[in-house]
Order: C-alpha cells, then structure tokens, then sequence
C-alpha cells in the first residue's frame, strides 16, 4: 500500500478515534460485548463495552449514594482511653483543620472525601438514568459527564480509607476503638466505587451521547 | 478490531493533518473548534506544551520542603508536648514495632513523592531525545505516576483522623501541623503537572518500527 495517501483516501468518510495517549488513528471499533478494543499502538483501551453495564453502573451508583449519606450522618469510630471517651464522624475528620491558618485544608479534605465523589455519584446518575430508560439525555448530560470524568482523580475516598487504618494502627496501642456503621459504609462505598469505575465504559456512554444529543 | 487501514502503517491524527478530541478520542477535521460527540473545545494545536509541565513541578518540589522541615503532629499529653515531621512519624511507627504501618507511611509520603518529582522530569526531559526508556517504557512510567501519586494523600488524611479522634482533654491530645498543608499542596501541585503533560509527545518522537 502507497504510504502517502491523504486520509481521505485511506478512510474514506469512516467516522475515527484517536487513541488518547499516543494519537493513532483507528477506525471506530464497532466492539462485542465483554470484548475489549486496545489501541494497536501502546496498548490503551479503546472500548471495553459490557453487558448491561449502564444498568449495573447506574445501580452502584445509586448505592454508593445511600452509602454515602450513611457515611457521613452516622458515627465514625469512637475512642475510649482511662474513662476518657471521644466519637468522631467523617465531618469531625473535615474540621480537624479547621482552626487558624489551616482552614483551606479542611475545605480540601471535605472535597476529596466527600464533596467530590458525591458530585461524580450525582453527575453519572444524571447521565445515565435516561440511558438506562431508553430517553433522550437531560440538557448539559455531556458536560456533567465531562465533569465526572474530570474529577476522577481527585475523589480520594479509597485513600482515605487505608489512612484510617494507618491510623487505627497507630492508636491501636493506646485506646480502646469502636467502629461506627459509618466507617462500615464507608468501606462498602470504595467497594462499590471501585466496581463502578471499572464496568463503566465511557466510549459506549460518549457515542450514545453523541447520537442522541446531535 | 479493525485498525487504520490494514497492515498499512498506523498514523497518528497529527500526521493525517486532523484533530482529535483529548476526552472522547473523535476525530475532527482541522477546522473544528468543538468535539462533536463530548463537547469538548478543540484547541488548533493539538498538543499541550511542556511549560505547565515544568511550573507545576517545581511549584510541587518547593512546597514539598517545608512540608517535611515543619512537624506534620502535635502530640500534647500530661507530661510532655511532642512535634514529629513526616519522617520523624515513620521512624516513631518504627520504634513501636508496626513495620507494615510504618512501610506504608514511608511509602506514600516519602518515596512516591521523590519518585514523583524525578520521574516526571525524567519524562519531561527526554521528550525529543533518544532516551535510556523505549517509548513503551516511558508510557508505562506515566501511567504508574498518573496512577499512583494520588496515594501520598494518606499521611494527610492519617493527621486528619488522628486529630479529630484524639481530642482528650488535658490526656492527650492530637493537632495537626502546618506541614500538613504544604504537604497537600505538593501532592495536588505534582497531580496537576502530571495531568499536565501531554503522553502524546512521547510518541511523536517514536520512530521504532511497530
């Protein structure tokens, strides 16, 4: 095959994606379900479509929501040391920093733990509630779903649970500790988010946005 | 699949003189301005440069030294007041004999950044360079650094918890420490140099046979 063709010739009017990473160009992989597209290039996934994936996603999403509420309303874990007794929720965990120079970083934590992975919950159920029904998409379901990806990496509810352990570890020696049924929701909602993330898959949500929003 | 043209070689979208959408991965045509399925705008050059990349980055190793000069903890209890940095709480894990403990907190406050800081100047540098990395390698040390500097936020949230929970009086008593800002604000500073860099670069460069 010549090598300098105009991509006119090459893919006609074929509809393309780019890898990602490394800008290759593929044609739009029409993919199975729980087949996966890798990029031919450097390996990075395409799509990894799956069955009923919407309807599993949207339902973790839902549960991760009431998880999430539990987490915050319910107590956390609860101290007793020589008589001494104190409890704390993932609220008091926020307003650890809150005295003095420090405030900005209680507002930090509150974004990571709480605030930011509720937003993500609410942006995906939005989007994918009418996809689930067979609708069209709410008004600005693209943006609210630009945003939930976007902010991925910034939801750090998991690392927050695993700094919890570091630190019942570290007191462990000393007190007496009860864990709360928020902490148990709160492990259930990292489970739960974890499972989410990875049956989503986001080339299937953009094109049925595409299709329908256009 | 199918790939771009069979047993052709593969072209990037750069190359083929179109644009591609950085979220969803659509192709355009050069005149695009917005991406037709996510909505993205489309910016004329495609590729984002390294300077973001640098600032970050140094923004990021600057606020990471008061972050371990200045104590992380302020342990008050009745008979004495004690103020350890990150290394200095890794060290006390050490001396109660909770080596997995102290393995982790080393790790992720220590290690990941210092691995961190070099490995995305390793990577920023050796764009356009014939480098020590295959282009494969280089990828993969992204991905781990995209990956995993997330996780050096569990010191902070370690403080976080400890302070709310060990609020007893005049026994003992925990607060945290102004490292534990600037400690936040060198992870998120790296976060955003590494979200910044483009992995694209790496491959414009790679010239292997595939």
């Amino acid at each position: 095959m010549k090598t300098n063709m105009t991509w006119q010739e090459r893919f006609g009017d074929r509809a393309l994606i780019a890898c990602p990473t490394c800008d290759t160009v593929h044609v739009e992989p029409d993919v199975p379900d729980n087949h996966q597209a890798l990029c031919c290039r450097c390996g990075h996934v395409l799509a990894a479509p799956r069955e009923n994936a919407q309807v599993r996603v949207l339902a973790l999403a839902v549960t991760s929501s009431i998880l999430m509420i539990a987490a915050v309303f319910f107590p956390f874990i609860s101290l007793d040391a020589g008589g001494l007794h104190n409890k704390t929720s993932i609220m008091d965990a926020v307003l650890a920093f809150s005295t003095g120079l420090m405030a900005p970083l209680s507002l930090a934590v509150a974004l990571m733990i709480v605030l930011i992975p509720a937003a993500r919950l609410l942006a995906i159920i939005y989007t994918l509630w009418p996809m689930v029904r067979g609708d069209r998409p709410f008004p600005l379901a693209r943006k609210a779903f630009g945003l939930a990806e976007r902010l991925r990496p910034w939801s750090m509810a998991e690392i927050f649970v695993v700094g919890v352990a570091v630190a019942l570890v570290k007191v462990a020696g000393l007190a007496t500790l009860n864990l709360g049924p928020a902490f148990w929701a709160f492990v259930g909602l990292v489970v739960v988010t974890v499972f989410q993330d990875t049956s989503m898959c986001r080339y299937t949500i953009w094109k049925w946005l595409e299709k329908t929003t256009n | 699949m199918e790939m771009a043209g069979k047993n052709d070689e593969l072209i990037t979208a750069r190359a083929a003189g179109l644009l591609a959408c950085t979220r969803c991965g659509r192709v355009h045509r050069r005149e695009a301005t917005a991406c037709q399925r996510c909505g993205t705008t489309l910016a004329p050059e495609s590729r984002r440069p390294l300077q973001a990349v640098w600032a970050w980055l140094l923004a990021g190793i600057i606020v990471y030294i008061p972050a371990n000069i200045y104590p992380m903890l302020r342990t008050s209890t009745l008979l004495e007041n004690h103020e350890s940095t990150i290394v200095g709480g890794a060290i006390d894990l050490l001396h109660y004999g909770n080596y997995g403990v102290a393995a982790i907190v080393f790790i992720a406050s220590i290690l990941i950044p210092v691995g961190k800081f070099i490995a995305i100047g390793y990577l920023a540098l050796s764009i356009g360079r014939a480098g020590i990395l295959s282009a494969h390698s280089r990828h993969r040390l992204y991905e781990v650094v995209e990956f995993i500097g997330r996780w050096s936020m569990i010191d902070v949230f370690v403080v976080a918890i400890l302070s709310a929970l060990v609020q007893l009086g005049t026994v003992a008593t925990i607060n945290p420490g102004v490292a534990a800002v600037s400690f936040t604000l060198s992870v998120a500073f790296t976060m955003l140099a590494a979200q910044s860099f483009d992995p694209r670069l790496i491959w414009d460069a790679d010239k292997e046979p595939l």
